[in-house]
C-alpha cells in the first residue's frame, strides 16, 4: 500500500512541474479542473485489487514502472515517422480527416483535414484550448466524476493533448474521422494522457475512429479519456481500435452522454497491450435514446485485458444492446464486467447484454460478471454469458474436407468474431481488423 | 484403390473394430450394412482420420499409400471423402467460403491452379442444380439450421464439388424422404466412374435400389461376417442380420 502511494506521489510531483509549464495562457477553469483532478488522484492513489472495480486486475505493472511524460521526445519521434510508417493503421482513402498524434502530441505533417466540409471541426485539443477555451469548458468541466476513477483523474490533471471533434447541428459526415495515437520509441518508458472530446450536436451524424498503436516490443503507457456528447436525434458511431505494442499498458475510458432520441454505438476492438483496461460508460440522459456496445478483444501470452462497461438507463423508453466477445490463448486473462443500471424513472427500458469468451488454451482464464441494477419495474433486461472452446467436431469436419488444422482453427475463430466484425460499417476498417485478427492468431501459431 | 487388412480400432480403450479386411477397386460401389453399434461409422471415421480412434492393429492403404499415417486433411486432399452420418453445424463459417477453401486446398495439393471466385461460383451453381439445391444455402453458414435432409444433401453436394476418388457415405440415406433419396441417389450415380470408388454405409435396401452396389458386406460386432453381391442386401432386409454370421464371410 505504501509503495502504491509513493508511486502516485511521483505523478503528483510531475503534475506540479507540468502545471508550471502551462503558465499564463491557461484559462482559469482549466487550472481549477486540473487541480481538482490531481487532488482527487492524490487522495485515492492508484486502485488496488481491494477495489471492487479492480478486483481481478492488479495495476502493479503500471505503478512499478517509471514513466516519463512522452512529449519530451516528441519532436524527434514525430520527425522520424512518415505516413508510410503508419499506413497500417491509416484509413487514408476513406476518411474525411485524419489527425495523427505521436506520443500524445499532434503531428501536423502526418495529419490532414482537407476532406472536411461545412463547419465540421476536427482539431487538436491544445490549439482549441488556446483559441476557443470557452466552447470547451461546459463539456470538459462536467465530463468527469472521477471520485473512483483514478486513471481518468490523472488524465484530467494532465489534460492538454488530444483531439476535438465537433459536429454542428444537422451536419452529416459520410466518411469517418480518424484519430491516430502513435507511441514512438524513446529511450525510457513514456506515458501519454490523450483526451478526446466529441460533440455531436442535434441531428448530426458522424463516425469517429480512434486508433492506438505503437512499435512492437515497446514499453509505454497510454492513459486516455474520450468524452462523447450525443445531442438530440444525433447519431454517433465510435470505434476504438487498440493495437498497442504487446509490452505496453493501455488504460482508457470512454464516457458518453446520450440525449433524447439519439443513437450511440461503441465498437471497442482490443488487440494489443500487456495490461489493458477499457472502460465504456454510457448514460441515457433522456428518453428514446439507443445505445449499442460492441466489443471484441484478443489476448495471448501472459497478457491481461479488462473490459468494464456501464450502461445507465436514467430515463424511460431507451434501448441498449451490448455484445462483447473475447478470444484468449496461452495464459492470457480477461475480465468482463457489464453493468446495466435501470433507474426508477426508466420505465420501458429494453436492455440486452451478451458476453462470450473463446478459450484457446486450458490455461487461459476469464472472470466475467454481469451486474444488473434495476430500480424500475416495467422493463425488459436480459443477459447471457458463455465461455467455450473450439468445437473439435467442427475442426474435424473442416479437416475432413481438406482444410489444414491451422486454417480450420482460424476459420472457427473468425466465425466466433464475425458477428462483431460484421457490425463494423467502414469496409476498409473491417478488412484491416480481419487481418489484425488473422495476424494476432498467427503470432500464436 | 482402398485396401484394409485386419484393422483393429479402439475408442477409449474399447475395441470396436476387431479385424476388418476389405478391398475396394476403383470403379466399384460397395455397400456396408450391419446392426446399430456394429462399427460402421467407426470404420468410416478411422479411414477419414477422425481423432479419438486408436488403430491397434492392421493396415489401411489408399492407392498404395499408408492412409493411417496421414492427417485427415491430407487424406481429403488425396481424394478421400467421407459424408458424415451427422454433419456438423458450423455457425459463422460461410458455406461457399468453406467449400472454396476445401476445393482449392485439394487443387493446390494436386498442383492445379486454384479457382477464383467466378470460376468457383460457376462450378458450384452447376452442382447445386444437379442436387436440386437452393443456391441461397451457399450463403448460409455450414449446415447451420439445415434440416436433417438438407444436411445430407449438402454432404453429397460437397462430394459433387470436390470430386473425390474414394467416397465413403455414412448413412446418407437416413432422414431423406423418397424424393430427396432419389435426388441424392442420382447425384451419387452421376459420379460413378471407372476411376472412382464409392462405399455406402446403410441400413436399408431402399437406397441400394437406386445405387446398385457391386459388393455388399455385412459388419457385425466389428468384423465383416459376410460379403456378397447385391442380392445379399435383399436377403438381409428379408431375414435380418441374424443369419449373417452363420454363413462364411466371402471377403476373408
Ligand atoms: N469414442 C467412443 N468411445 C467409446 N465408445 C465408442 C466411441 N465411438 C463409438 N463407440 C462405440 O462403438 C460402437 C460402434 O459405434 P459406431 O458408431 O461405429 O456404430 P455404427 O455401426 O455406425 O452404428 P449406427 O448404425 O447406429 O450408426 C458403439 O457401441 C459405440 O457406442
Ligand atoms: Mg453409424
Amino acid at each position: 500500500m505504501a509503495r502504491v502511494a509513493s508511486r502516485s506521489e511521483q505523478y503528483v510531483t510531475e503534475f506540479e512541474r507540468f502545471a508550471r509549464t502551462q503558465g499564463g495562457s491557461t484559462p482559469s477553469w482549466l487550472g481549477v479542473l486540473r487541480q481538482g483532478a490531481i487532488e482527487s488522484f492524490g487522495n485515492t492513489g492508484f486502485p488496488t485489487t481491494r477495489d471492487e472495480e479492480w478486483r481481478f486486475t492488479s495495476v502493479a505493472p503500471i505503478t512499478e514502472t517509471t514513466f516519463a511524460r512522452a512529449q519530451n521526445g516528441f519532436d524527434r519521434a514525430a520527425a522520424a515517422l512518415s505516413r508510410h510508417d503508419i499506413a497500417y493503421v491509416g484509413l487514408d482513402r476513406v476518411s474525411a480527416a485524419e489527425l495523427v498524434f505521436v506520443n500524445g502530441r499532434l503531428a501536423p505533417s502526418l495529419s490532414r483535414t482537407e476532406g472536411l466540409t461545412g463547419s465540421v471541426l476536427v482539431r487538436d485539443l491544445q490549439s482549441m484550448l488556446s483559441s476557443r477555451p470557452g466552447a470547451l469548458e461546459p463539456f470538459l468541466s462536467r465530463a468527469i466524476e472521477y471520485q473512483d476513477q483514478a486513471f481518468a483523474a490523472l488524465n484530467t490533471a494532465f489534460l492538454a493533448d488530444g483531439a476535438v471533434v465537433w459536429m454542428p447541428a444537422n451536419a452529416v459526415l459520410e466518411t469517418p474521422i480518424h484519430l491516430v495515437f502513435i507511441s514512438s520509441p524513446e529511450a525510457s518508458p513514456t506515458v501519454s494522457h490523450p483526451r478526446v472530446l466529441i460533440v455531436a450536436e442535434e441531428n448530426s451524424q458522424a463516425r469517429v475512429v480512434e486508433t492506438y498503436a505503437g512499435p512492437r516490443g515497446q514499453v509505454y503507457f497510454t492513459n486516455g479519456v474520450t468524452d462523447i456528447f450525443v445531442g438530440p436525434a444525433a447519431m454517433l458511431d465510435h470505434y476504438k481500435i487498440q493495437q498497442e505494442s504487446a509490452a505496453s499498458f493501455h488504460v482508457a475510458r470512454i464516457q458518453a452522454r446520450l440525449r433524447r432520441g439519439s443513437q450511440f454505438t461503441s465498437h471497442s476492438l482490443s488487440f494489443g497491450g500487456a495490461l489493458v483496461r477499457n472502460d465504456v460508460a454510457a448514460v441515457m440522459e433522456d428518453e428514446g435514446a439507443d445505445c449499442t456496445l460492441n466489443g471484441l478483444y484478443l489476448a495471448d501470452g501472459h497478457r491481461l485485458v479488462d473490459n468494464h462497461t456501464t450502461i445507465d438507463h436514467a430515463r424511460a423508453h431507451c434501448t441498449s444492446h451490448e455484445i462483447y466477445k473475447g478470444i484468449l490463448a496461452d495464459r492470457a486473462r480477461a475480465v468482463f464486467n457489464g453493468k446495466i443500471v435501470v433507474r426508477a424513472d426508466a420505465q420501458k427500458t429494453d436492455a440486452k447484454q451478451t458476453n462470450k469468451a473463446l478459450l484457446l488454451s486450458d490455461d487461459a482464464l476469464i472472470n466475467s460478471k454481469p451486474q444488473l441494477e434495476i430500480f424500475a419495474n416495467d422493463v425488459k433486461c436480459t443477459h447471457g454469458a458463455a465461455v467455450g472452446q473450439l468445437d473439435d467436431d467442427a475442426i474435424f469436419y473442416l479437416r475432413a474436407r481438406g482444410i489444414a488444422l491451422d486454417e480450420a482453427r482460424a476459420m472457427l475463430i473468425h466465425a466466433f468474431a464475425s458477428d462483431i466484425l460484421n457490425r463494423v460499417r467502414i469496409d476498409p476498417l473491417r478488412a484491416q481488423l480481419e487481418e489484425e485478427l488473422t495476424e494476432g492468431l498467427r503470432l500464436k501459431a | 484403390m482402398l485396401s484394409i487388412r485386419n484393422l483393429h480400432v479402439s475408442a477409449n480403450n474399447k475395441p470396436i473394430l476387431k479385424g476388418v479386411t476389405l478391398s475396394v477397386t476403383s470403379g466399384e460401389v460397395h455397400a456396408i450394412m450391419g446392426p446399430n453399434g456394429s462399427g460402421k461409422s467407426t470404420l468410416a471415421g478411422a479411414l477419414a482420420g477422425r481423432p479419438g480412434y486408436d488403430v491397434t492393429e492392421g493396415e489401411a492403404s489408399f492407392d498404395g499409400r499408408n492412409l493411417l499415417e496421414m492427417d485427415p486433411e491430407e487424406r481429403a486432399r488425396e481424394g478421400l471423402f467421407m459424408a458424415f452420418q451427422y454433419p456438423v453445424e458450423i455457425p459463422g463459417v460461410n458455406n461457399a467460403y468453406f467449400l472454396k477453401a476445401a476445393l482449392n486446398a485439394a487443387r493446390k495439393h494436386r498442383g492445379e491452379e486454384e479457382l477464383d471466385a467466378m470460376e468457383f461460383m460457376a462450378l458450384v451453381r452447376d452442382k447445386a442444380k444437379l442436387l436440386q439445391m437452393d443456391a441461397t444455402m451457399l450463403n448460409r453458414a455450414v449446415n447451420e439450421g439445415f434440416s436433417g435432409g438438407e444436411k445430407k444433401r449438402n454432404e453429397i453436394f460437397q462430394m459433387a464439388v470436390l470430386e473425390p476418388r474414394l467416397a465413403i457415405l455414412d448413412e446418407t440415406d437416413s432422414g431423406l424422404d423418397i424424393d430427396a433419396l432419389k435426388i441424392v441417389a442420382s447425384g451419387v450415380n452421376s459420379m460413378r466412374s471407372p476411376d472412382r470408388a464409392i462405399v455406402i454405409v446403410t441400413h436399408y435396401q431402399r437406397l441400394l435400389n437406386y445405387i446398385v452396389p457391386d459388393v455388399v458386406h455385412v459388419l457385425v460386432d466389428g468384423r465383416i461376417v459376410r460379403s456378397g453381391g447385391k442380392e445379399l442386401a435383399l436377403e438381409l432386409e428379408d431375414k435380418g442380420y441374424g443369419t449373417a454370421d452363420v454363413e462364411p464371410a466371402v471377403a476373408r
